[in-house]
């Protein structure tokens, strides 16, 4: 599906353009150990937000859903979840570097996922929506992977505390250490990340186990184990934080590290995918 | 035809003047206001404001007519009982362009004792502000002094040159900034009299520290901390039991012995798990047992620690000194012809 001419592979590049222009300009800045400009930074990364959210619509009038139905549409709606919840947390709690970090953060998964195969990527013809006629279903497959992206900002937030944390002990405040963000600010921020990736993962797995209930051949074990696996470790971290069993750079190493595994566990659960079956009446253009 | 007005700087500062002649020529009490009556009656005078701070006194000023700096130098010189022969050993004289250069570097910072230093900015706008409330200021000052406070921004904000604090104090307020965010809601506890220890608690207070104790060996000195700095004091042997407390402490004893071992630091910290502690140990010998820093969530930092974090920050002040400067003369270029054009629509004096 076109734009101005332009398909959604071009609008989704143009973002990754942004993205990395953003990472690009703040690794200057860093280099030079000059503080850019948060309004420029933001900036830049709202235009790619706005162009991939373009490319992402484009998409998803082009599968007839909410366009999350192979690997490469995942690595992009992961980085646009991250993304618009850094716009609203930029904004709330201005917190220095945070947009570095996650337009480096969207310019990996988004470069990696242009990087695939045009095979890959490209919408399987169909006559109705990726998830059949089932909007709870779309709404829960959208809801895991913005929970998905709040758990790459969380990454981003756990690795902050894990720098100004070595640039405390080690007593090396300059370059890039020297515009983090306070531990405190960084910890509660996290907190408050992880609290919000748990709720929605929570709510996510709610409405799909309504439907698996109903229809238990419908997931595979291996998404079935993968997805719950993820919910349970990031429980379980929520719990012991919140209990202040888990606490400083222990913490955040496993707020980094379980997001890589939560990575690691998206190919499994899209592999596991049934197609759409066919419905039950002839669908309509929409 | 007339001669033009010219722009002038007349004074000394730490660059031409020891601190003993410095002292001589400060204008403390009402030296200061008695100046200012003496230089509105010096003819051809048509603008002036007086900077005045510890580490220099100039007169800014716009000369109308031949021998009108002459007459400003004598009215100075008279009013500190000076020999004008004497004043003109360790003077700073400049014109026209010079001035507009060497005000845009004192704004910067670029030209105090202390480089990048903050407080000359507000000196001098304070010096203006008078000025321009004494109506001894006009076209030519006024827009030469509000382009220098535009240009000394600029000049800060594109370059390091107040990058990082310069002395341990402050060093140690910044890294307390870089633990916990905001201080306003942070618990200091001061251990020992020193005077280190002192001149980081004010500085601790002065960015919003509210909840400040103090403890000392003697109970008279801890009860005279206590009073100093409007706080509360606790006995020497509590320090153990309510480490917990606090975010920051600030130790200044001269005891032999640490004063926090390990075990306390880390008793401490796992009755606070979520909040870090910030141990600052400005004793010589150390009162904050090393071994503590291995502990999470633990910040040691002594007083080498400090002083080299100062000197690191020094050193990259000075090396965006020549940054600085090239910003300087791009803002001289710009500003200079309009200050020219000031100058020529000055009216001369009467004949």
């Amino acid at each position: 599906m076109n734009f101005l001419g332009l398909e959604d592979r071009v609008w989704l590049w143009m973002a990754s353009v942004c993205y990395v222009t953003g990472f690009g300009l703040g690794t200057a800045y860093l280099l030079r150990e000059r503080r850019q400009s948060r309004l420029a930074q933001y900036g830049i990364v709202a235009a790619g937000f706005l162009l991939q959210t373009l490319g992402l619509y484009l998409r998803g009038r082009a599968v007839k859903g909410c366009p999350i139905g192979n690997t490469f549409e995942i690595f992009q709606f992961t980085a646009w979840s991250a993304i618009s919840l850094y716009l609203v947390i930029g904004a709330t709690f201005r917190l220095s570097l945070l947009g570095y970090f996650t337009s480096c953060l969207s310019a990996v998964l988004t470069l990696v996922s242009l990087a695939m195969p045009r095979a890959a990527w490209d919408p399987e013809p169909r006559a109705t929506g990726i998830f059949g006629d089932s909007a709870w279903i779309e709404f829960h497959a959208a809801l895991a992977l913005f929970s998905y992206g709040v758990f790459g900002l969380l990454a981003l937030t756990s690795l902050m505390y894990l720098l100004q944390t070595y640039s405390l002990k080690h007593k090396r405040l300059h370059g890039l250490f020297s515009f983090l963000p306070s531990i405190i600010e960084l910890d509660r921020i996290s907190v408050r990340l992880l609290v919000t990736g748990v709720v929605l993962l929570t709510w996510s797995l709610g409405i799909g186990s309504v439907h698996w209930v109903q229809d238990v051949a419908s997931v595979d074990p291996p998404k079935l184990v993968g997805t719950v696996a993820v919910w349970l470790a990031y429980t379980l971290v929520m719990t012991f934080r919140l209990r202040s069993r888990l606490v400083s750079t222990r913490f955040a190493w496993i707020g980094l590290l379980l997001f890589a595994g939560a990575l690691l566990t998206l190919p499994l659960i899209n592999a596991s995918r049934h197609p759409a079956r066919p419905p039950p009446t002839p669908a309509t253009q929409g | 035809m007339s001669q033009a007005a010219t722009l002038f700087l007349l004074g000394a500062s730490h660059h031409t003047a020891p601190l003993e002649l410095r002292e001589k020529i400060a204008l403390t009490g009402d030296k200061l206001e008695a100046l200012r009556g003496d230089l509105r009656g010096v003819a051809g005078l048509k603008e002036y404001a007086v900077l005045d701070t510890c580490n220099r006194v100039e007169i800014y000023g716009v000369a109308a007519g031949a021998g009108t700096i002459d007459r400003v130098q004598a009215a100075f010189c008279a009013r500190h009982g000076m020999e004008p022969a004497n004043f003109e050993k360790i003077r700073l004289k400049l014109g026209d362009r010079e001035v507009v250069e060497h005000l845009l570097g004192v704004a910067a910072g670029l030209d105090s004792q202390m480089i990048g230093e903050t407080e000359i900015l507000g000196q001098l706008k304070e010096a203006y502000a008078e000025a321009q409330q004494k109506t001894t200021t006009g076209p030519v000052l006024n827009r030469l002094f509000q382009k220098t406070f535009q240009a000394a921004k600029h000049v800060r904000t594109h370059t390091g040159i107040g990058a990082g604090q310069v002395n341990a104090a402050t060093v140690a307020v910044d890294l307390a900034i870089k633990i916990f965010g905001t201080l306003e809601h942070g618990r200091v506890l001061l251990v020992g009299a020193g005077e280190m220890g002192g001149k980081t608690v004010r500085a601790l207070k002065s960015r919003g520290v509210a909840h400040l104790t103090v403890a000392a060996r003697r109970e008279e000195r801890a009860k005279e901390l206590a009073a100093a700095f409007e706080c509360n004091a606790i006995s020497f042997e509590r320090v153990r039991d309510t480490l917990a407390e606090y975010d920051v402490v600030v130790c200044c004893t001269s005891s032999p012995d640490p004063v926090v071992t390990r075990g306390m630091a880390a008793s401490a910290i796992r009755r606070r798990p979520l909040r870090p502690l910030f141990l600052i140990d400005l004793a010589v010998p150390r009162d904050v047992d090393p071994a503590a820093a291995g502990l999470p969530n633990v910040f040691l930092y002594n007083l080498d620690d400090l002083a080299k974090i100062a000197g690191e920050n020094l050193a990259q002040r000075k090396a965006e000194v020549a940054r600085a400067q090239v910003l300087i003369k791009a803002k001289v270029e710009h500003l200079w012809p309009q200050m020219q054009e000031r100058l020529a629509a000055t009216p001369p004096p009467p004949a």
